[in-house]
């Protein structure tokens, strides 16, 4: 089949009728087999998958076929579709099939997108290398000995190998971010409260975003202007219009942008030589196509990370209440009575990061620390977030790295948790502000292993974000 | 125990009043709150938390909260917060429950009380928003337990008083008044059988004149407000021997058995769990606009004291009165009714608080229920007031076969049962110049002063007239005719 660049092109040629959405999802499936070893899908819907295909087939030839019509799709383990097996990637939740649709994935599906399958990822999105998913490692497409990132690692890495043109990820602290930029492709946080968290499995509420991965600007700011915008069943989501992201990015006005990024960047000392040479690079790109470009300080960098993990943490603790063994999913079969029943059932249920989270999240809410942590932790997000936005009242965008090195070892950093945490050291800032960011592909370090770059844009600015990401991939 | 050694100690009490919402649907979710489903049918995937599910708050919950909160003037926390209260327990969906910590809806307030020994102000301390647990059953023979998620998720407002009760009969006062206003508010329907109104009830004893409150003790388990005051009772005489003896009262949890009138100890408070409160994010803060509280306001409905109080001002009922008709709206709205049609305010009310009162209690019907339009019993006032009928041909004929013909009017009734009393002087006269002749040995007795011998005259009078002479006319007629002889 043709290598498309943008979903644009594959609906000129199911107009055109030189191709079909059935061929479409047989060429992802065909690859899904080919490619089964890295462990990438959880379920794959193939009847459904190409029933679906057919019945749009037959929409568009009526010109009845919806936005998204022939766009193929792959959902994180932690979105909710009904009638289908949502686990996220848990063994806690065994047997359960979802009852209802999250409104991200009603909405696509009321465009006539196709779902394709359920994407493994790390245990209820904990996570940066996909390693922590009861159900296997995902391995990176480019080098299946390497990560592919976390927690969305099977929907980058979905994208990455071409399963599907688009999936939908989740990210808390980078789960999105992070893999798409180990795996070369474009991933996007929105601003938190764009997009419905209904049917989103909740790891931390305050923090958690739908995210898209794809291989296009121009696919992605479709697929947000689908699944965006205010929802009855979620009272914490935006009541903003949605613009028409997609036709705003062929607007051709030409625009100078001002783009502050971090003075620390030279100096940074995890960050991976080669990082910083393509981004610095980039910045003179930038500079050159004449856009300002100036460096910032950003004090409260040490502070971000901490932050994140105690609020998180948190609130997972309470958010994973709900698995208990009672209603559905997992029950230990050794339970004796009703304490042992919890205790067995999570235990056993519950891979170990999970647990280390839940421990971490009781004991910073507990009431002896609950002051010192828990009230702390919200008082210096208050402030990061008041800096933040601060600089982006100055700034157009905030451009950094959004990892400190490429994709690394499988087992790497596996018995080193706080090793593991700073890999999200860049990626954190967006969740605990809020501010929509992407990391989009920025060349390769020396062994051909993708670099990402991520831009921060100010809150619901999305439409300036992606329009500025297409110029900066434009500049290759 | 003895009254000199109670004397020794002050009781000090807070009670904890649960009511349950009369919102016709859950607090975060559309799912329905009708009592008495078949087990696991009024739910939803928001009620089960099943993954991914978020909370949508029912904003009729609310308003039910700050018209208790305006009942009781309470200050309106114009920003409300809600914070998860973390525990496990399998009748709790989530694992936490929704409920208000650090921000209730309500702040302060008082609720007003009467007791043998006055009126007076019991201070609250809050009255909060949250959400009711499932119920778990436990059969009896059988190793698992069954859960009823029906009543997950029901709206309730739980409201706080200030340790500010020092005696049963307080207590017993606050749960009244507590429930009246509910009643009135119609926000609960006060039903403590059916539990739609619990209250846990915080207990504990401190040398009288001493300032310094001791251990407390949180009493449960009490479906009555006499079990309410049995359980305080008890308490109160438990916690004083304790300390007599020279021994501590331990702060935990006691639980009432209404068979013998004793608590039992539960748990310890020590042994409770860290609920980790933090606020909820998945529901945004709710800001009360002046609009929404004005118009909140504005539909308020009169409170059982004002009305009282309008009932002894304007109607010049005595307090008793306006009191034992303000218990109930119901009753209350029937009597303004019958007052409607009749000036006669005092008679109105014997007339509800009697004979409409005590049909009610025996049919166990509610006032508006009362099969008698209020004029009908305007009518039997009238017609007593214009001494067409006494009082007990009334009570005791006209009212019960009213009854049984409500489409009657009173004096169709009258006139049908014919006890219209005769009043017309001349048509009773004669009688009494009947009797008067047919006796002239009595009356003789009559002159030489045996003045008790009306009596007999008076039956003669009303036998002849077969009951219908106005007692009073024929008295006066007797009187003034023997002492003209």
């Amino acid at each position: 089949m043709k290598a498309y660049a943008t979903f644009r092109e594959i609906q000129h040629d199911l107009q055109h009728g030189t191709i079909t959405c059935r061929e479409l999802v047989r060429h992802h499936l065909d690859i899904i087999n080919t490619k089964a070893h890295l462990n990438a899908f959880l379920s794959v819907y193939e009847d459904a998958a190409l029933k679906q295909a057919a019945r749009i087939d037959q929409k568009i030839s009526q010109q009845k076929a919806g936005k998204l019509a022939g766009l193929v799709v792959g959902l994180k383990d932690v979105l909710s579709y009904e009638d289908h097996p949502l686990q996220a990637g848990s063994k806690i939740l065994n047997g359960y099939t979802s009852v209802y649709n999250a409104t991200a994935v009603q909405r696509l599906l009321d465009e006539d997108a196709i779902i394709i399958g359920r994407q493994n990822c790390d245990e209820f999105a904990m996570g940066s290398s996909n390693e922590n998913s009861a159900f296997g490692p995902v391995r990176n497409d480019l080098d299946n000995t390497r990560v592919p990132g976390g927690s969305s690692g099977g929907s980058a890495v979905a994208v990455q190998a071409d399963m599907c043109r688009i999936s939908l990820g989740s990210d808390t602290g980078g789960s999105v971010r992070q893999p798409a930029a180990f795996c070369g492709v474009i991933g996007l946080k929105p601003t938190y409260s764009r997009i419905s968290r209904y049917g989103l499995i909740a790891y931390a509420s305050s923090f958690d975003c739908i995210g898209i991965f794809g291989k296009s600007i121009d696919d992605v700011a479709l697929v947000l202007e689908v699944i965006a915008g205010p929802d009855e069943f979620d009272s914490t989501v935006s009541k903003k219009p949605v613009p028409a992201y997609s036709k705003e990015l062929t607007q051709t006005e030409r625009k100078t942008f001002k783009v502050g990024y971090l003075k620390e960047l030279s100096t940074s000392e995890g960050l991976q030589p080669e990082i910083q040479k393509n981004i610095v690079a980039k910045l003179d790109q930038i500079k050159a196509a004449g856009h300002a470009v100036e460096p910032i300080e950003f004090p409260l960098m040490d502070f971000i990370l901490p932050t994140y993990y105690i609020l998180a943490t948190a609130e997972a603790s309470s958010n994973l209440s709900r698995f208990d063994g009672v209603r559905y999913g997992y029950r230990s079969k050794n339970a004796t009575d009703l304490l042992s029943m919890y205790k067995k059932t999570r235990s056993e249920g519950f891979g170990k990061e999970v647990q280390r989270r839940i421990l971490l999240g009781t004991f910073v809410l507990s009431a002896s620390y609950y002051d010192a942590y828990y009230t702390k932790a919200q008082k210096v997000r208050r402030i990061i977030r008041d800096k933040t936005k601060e600089i982006l009242k100055q700034y157009d965008f905030i451009v950094m790295p959004i990892t400190p090195t490429t994709a690394f070892k499988m087992g790497e950093h596996t018995n080193n948790p706080l090793e593991m945490y700073l890999a999200d050291l860049f990626s954190v800032q967006a969740n605990v502000v809020g501010v929509p960011a992407i990391s989009i592909p920025c060349g390769t370090d020396q062994q051909g292993l993708p670099i990402g770059l991520q831009v921060i844009a100010d809150d619901f600015e999305e439409s300036k974000l992606l329009q500025f990401s297409d110029l900066l991939l434009n500049m290759n | 125990m003895s009254k000199s050694l109670r004397n020794k100690y002050t009781l000090v009490i807070g009670l904890e009043v649960h009511a349950q919402l009369l919102t016709e649907s859950k607090i975060y979710t559309p799912d329905s709150t009708a009592y008495g489903s078949q087990p696991n049918t009024n739910l939803s995937v928001i009620t089960l938390a099943h993954p991914g599910t978020l909370p949508l708050l029912n904003k009729k919950v609310v308003e039910f909260a700050i018209r208790m909160g305006i009942a009781c003037r309470c200050a309106i926390s114009r920003l409300n917060i809600f914070d998860r209260k973390n525990y496990f327990y399998p009748d709790l969906p989530k694992g936490y429950q929704l409920t208000q910590d650090r921000t209730p809806i309500c702040k302060g307030g008082f609720v007003t009380i009467t007791t043998s020994t006055g009126e007076r102000d019991v201070k609250l301390n809050r009255i909060h928003i949250e959400e009711d647990a499932g119920k778990s059953i436990h059969l009896e023979n059988e190793s698992d337990t069954l859960v009823d998620f029906n009543r997950a998720g029901v709206a309730l407002i739980e409201i706080v008083s200030e340790p500010d009760l020092r005696s049963s009969e307080e207590a017993a006062s606050f749960l009244t008044e507590v429930r009246k206003l509910v009643r009135y508010l119609e926000i609960c329907d006060g039903n403590m059988e059916e539990g739609s109104l619990r209250c846990d009830a915080n207990v504990s004893v401190m040398p009288a004149g001493s300032s310094l409150y001791g251990k407390k003790v949180e009493v449960k388990n009490m479906n009555s407000i006499r079990n309410v005051q049995r359980a305080i009772e008890h308490e109160f005489d438990r916690q004083i021997a304790l300390l007599e003896k020279g021994e501590v009262v331990i702060s935990e949890t006691r639980t009432f058995n209404a068979d013998n009138g004793k608590t039992y100890g539960m748990r310890t408070k020590e042994e409770l769990n860290d609920y980790r409160y933090f606020p909820d994010p998945d529901l945004s803060p709710l800001e009360i606009s002046d609009k929404w509280l004005s118009s909140i306001q504005a539909s308020m409905p009169i409170l059982p004291r004002a009305l009282a109080l309008k009932y002894e001002q304007e109607y010049g009922l005595p307090k008793y009165d306006a009191l034992v008709l303000t218990d109930t709206k119901d009753v209350a709205t029937y009597f303004e009714s019958v007052s409607k049609h009749t000036s006669n305010y005092k008679a109105a009310s014997n007339w509800v608080m009697g004979p409409v009162k005590s049909y009610l209690n025996e049919t166990g019907l509610n006032a508006h229920e009362f099969p008698l339009l209020p004029q009908r019993i305007a009518e039997i006032i009238t017609l007593i007031d214009q001494g067409k009928i006494s009082y007990t041909v009334a009570s005791q004929r006209v009212f019960p076969d009213l009854l049984s013909n409500p489409a009657k009017t009173a004096l169709e009734v009258a006139h049908h049962l014919n006890v219209i009393q005769e009043s017309n002087q001349d048509s009773i006269l004669p009688i009494v110049e009947q009797v008067m002749k047919e006796f002239p040995l009595k009356v003789e007795e009559y002159k030489n002063g045996k003045k008790g011998i009306m009596s007999m005259f008076m039956g003669e009078v009303m036998k002849r007239s077969k009951g219908k002479a106005d007692p009073k006319v024929a008295t006066q007629l007797l009187t003034k005719k023997l002492e003209e002889v």
